[in-house]
């Protein structure tokens, strides 16, 4: 260790990487106690989670927002793939990736939060097709696979393999068809998981309209996510997308945020919401912190063509609506059960590790896929800043004239 | 016929003989301390609560469209035509969507197992194969919960309602909460005021009608869908074939044809 880290440490650069590569340690090391705990004293001793709150934070957020974070793979498969927009080819390969990842690490939690986690494949003999946890729990393992599929072609890449290649390509198009389809039905399913709790769960998030809004957030968050971790992958891996992606980018998020908020409008406007929401209580002010980070700022933002043209103030507005849709869903799995509980639910510090265990897993995975394969394609080679000439022809390009739509 | 329980708290004495009853038909500890403890768990299908001198009996209430059933993802739980509804261990996943889903609360969990179980009251469906009551029903010495079958059951309690009019709050809990439950609940004061859920909030309508209705449009849903899906690939990718074919025949370099 002390050698990689005296060899690591020459350049900036370097020294970061080593900072990141210890918090990873740390972070593995408490999840593996946590681990411990979580199969040899069970859930009782691992989790605050108790008979009032069956539930908690990996089901709020490892697979709720798990799943959500991983929609940026089939958003960008069907733009490219379906809508034929060329110009977000260069985006597809790291939001399949993430999204490979992101499923992958969703069982992962799964594993963990399960009860029995060792009979999951009970799925498969004993289905029972009226449940909603069972639509999701099939589409997702066919989902993964699916995604397993549209990313193998990026490892024959990298091995030079032609011939299995060329027979993937073959099915490519119904594997895009397919993964649009399970995502649409998952997604929204994970939603339709809280219909059967009217009573439940508080007003402000127990909606007729649940599949809808999870479905339309996961586009929203899509987008958002494939602005974040291109960014993000930009700045890590010295890696550098060209201004009209992010553009594009950009304009959508912004209509798809439009969306979901009209939709959220709606629905409180008919169940006669309005009033209610504006008036300070507990849930209230979780709503508003909710609803601030997902429309009121990311909207502000994007409505200004300064900050749909600038890489940067992108990548804030992109932050604004994942953060804000985490916490639309932990409101929605944690804080909108308080009130019928009774009581609070705060997640035990082992529960959090194990969270952080698997999110450290999914950052760390990603960087090697990054390292190993090509995800981001010969035309990025190597790290530069975009030229003002560039920036001007960006500007140029047909796609700002469409960038508010 | 349908089987069920009439617990009337009127007549409930609080002697918890049917907590003890419960325990032992079910192999679980009872002593003191359990005893005292006010709530269900996975150590306690049953509890008799007081309040003010009055009691009022906990116990699932066997819905006769059940929440837990519906939801759960490997068909572990299932309502028998005799009423109880039961529970296959060797099925379930642990996922505990039937104890979020369950609108009484009822399923409770072994948190401290290392493979735990879901535990709730299960009506002592072996005892009724053999054509005796549950455990609780034939050791109540006043009567307060009784079994027998559910629509003799209701005629009585509307009886007991009618004959004692100043006795009652003129209410049967689990008639029609939820879409009906196996057990009936008779007091003198609303079934609420002992943590009952509301039954104006919770309804008529069976728990699994509100899944229901967006999974039954599934199977439509899917070939819908897929059609749209497999169209627009075809029409944004045949308008590619088609420009790159016009491009060819103009002796053109193909640029931006795709727009």
């Amino acid at each position: 260790m002390t050698s990689v880290m005296n060899r690591l440490s020459k350049s900036a650069m370097q020294i970061k990487l080593t900072f990141w590569r210890v918090v990873f340690l740390v972070i593995m090391a408490f999840g593996l106690y946590s681990t411990f705990i979580r199969y040899f004293r069970g859930l009782g001793a691992v989790s605050n989670m108790t008979d009032q709150f069956p539930w908690g934070l990996w089901i709020g957020f490892d697979c709720l927002c798990g799943v959500m974070l991983a929609a940026g793979g089939f958003c960008m498969v069907g733009a490219v793939y379906l809508f034929n927009v060329e110009r977000l080819h260069a985006v597809v390969r790291p939001a399949v990736l993430t999204a490979f990842l992101g499923y992958v690490l969703f069982i992962v939690g799964l594993l963990f939060d399960l009860g029995r986690p060792w009979y999951i494949w009970h799925q498969l003999i004993y289905m029972n097709p009226h449940s909603v946890m069972f639509e999701v729990g099939m589409c997702v393992m066919t989902y993964t696979t699916v995604l397993f599929f549209e990313f193998l072609p990026i490892v024959f890449e990298r091995l030079n393999w032609k011939t299995p290649i060329k027979l993937i390509n073959k099915i490519y198009p119904v594997l895009i068809v397919l993964g649009i389809l399970l995502s649409t039905l998952h997604q929204s399913s994970l939603g339709s998981l809280y219909l059967i709790m009217p009573s439940k769960l508080h007003p402000f998030w127990y909606s007729p309209a649940l599949p809808f809004f999870f479905f339309g957030s996961a586009i929203a968050v899509g987008i958002a996510m494939t602005i974040f971790e291109s960014t993000q992958s930009a700045k890590a891996f010295g890696r550098q997308l060209e201004l009209p992606v992010l553009v594009t980018l950009g304009g959508a998020l912004l209509v798809a945020l439009w969306v979901n908020a009209l939709l959220r409008f709606e629905d409180y406007f008919h169940r006669g919401l309005l009033r209610q929401i504006i008036t300070p209580s507990y849930e209230a002010y979780f709503l508003w912190l909710e609803l601030t980070l997902t429309f009121v700022i990311p909207i502000t933002m994007l409505s200004f063509k300064k900050v749909r043209l600038s890489p940067q103030l992108l990548y804030l507005a992109s932050i604004s609506t994942v953060l804000g849709f985490i916490t639309n869903r932990l409101n929605i799995a944690l804080i909108g059960f308080e009130t019928y509980v009774g009581h609070h639910y705060v997640p035990k510090w082992t529960e959090f590790s194990i969270t952080l265990m698997i999110i450290a897993m999914g950052f760390a995975l990603f960087g090697v896929a990054v390292k190993y394969l090509p995800i981001f394609g010969e035309e990025h080679p190597a790290p530069r800043v975009p030229t003002d000439e560039e920036i001007e022809r960006a500007l140029a390009s047909p796609v700002l004239t469409h960038a508010g739509d | 016929m349908s089987k069920a329980l009439l617990y009337d708290a009127t007549m409930c004495i609080g002697c918890k003989q049917c907590e003890s009853a419960c325990a032992q038909q079910n192999k679980l500890p009872y002593d003191d301390k359990i005893a005292a403890e006010p709530v269900q768990s996975a150590h306690k299908y049953t509890v008799v609560l007081s309040k003010d001198d009055k009691f009022m009996r906990r116990l699932c209430m066997h819905c006769e469209k059940p929440a837990c059933a519906s939801v759960c993802p490997v068909g572990a739980f299932h309502k028998t035509s005799a009423g109880p509804v039961v529970y296959d261990v060797w099925k379930c996943i642990g996922c505990r969507y039937c104890m979020v889903a369950c609108v009484f609360a009822q399923p409770k969990y072994e948190w401290q197992s290392l493979n735990p179980r879901v535990r709730k009251c299960i009506m002592c469906p072996d005892r009724i194969a053999v054509g005796e009551q549950t455990a609780c029903a034939e050791i109540c010495p006043t009567g307060a919960t009784k079994f027998g079958d559910r629509d003799d059951l209701i005629a009585e309690a509307k009886d007991r309602i009618r004959q004692n009019p100043s006795n009652y709050y003129p209410y049967i809990y689990g008639l029609n909460e939820v879409g009906g439950t196996s057990v009936l609940i008779l007091s003198s004061v609303k079934a609420e005021t002992y943590g009952y859920p509301d039954a104006v909030k919770i309804g008529d309508t069976p728990m699994p009608e509100y899944t229901g209705r967006v999974m039954e449009r599934i199977p439509d849903f899917i070939p819908v869908w897929t059609l749209a899906l497999g169209g627009i690939y075809w029409v944004s990718h045949r308008r590619d074939e088609v420009a790159a074919a016009e491009a060819a025949e103009a002796q053109e370099k193909k640029n931006g044809s795709a727009k």
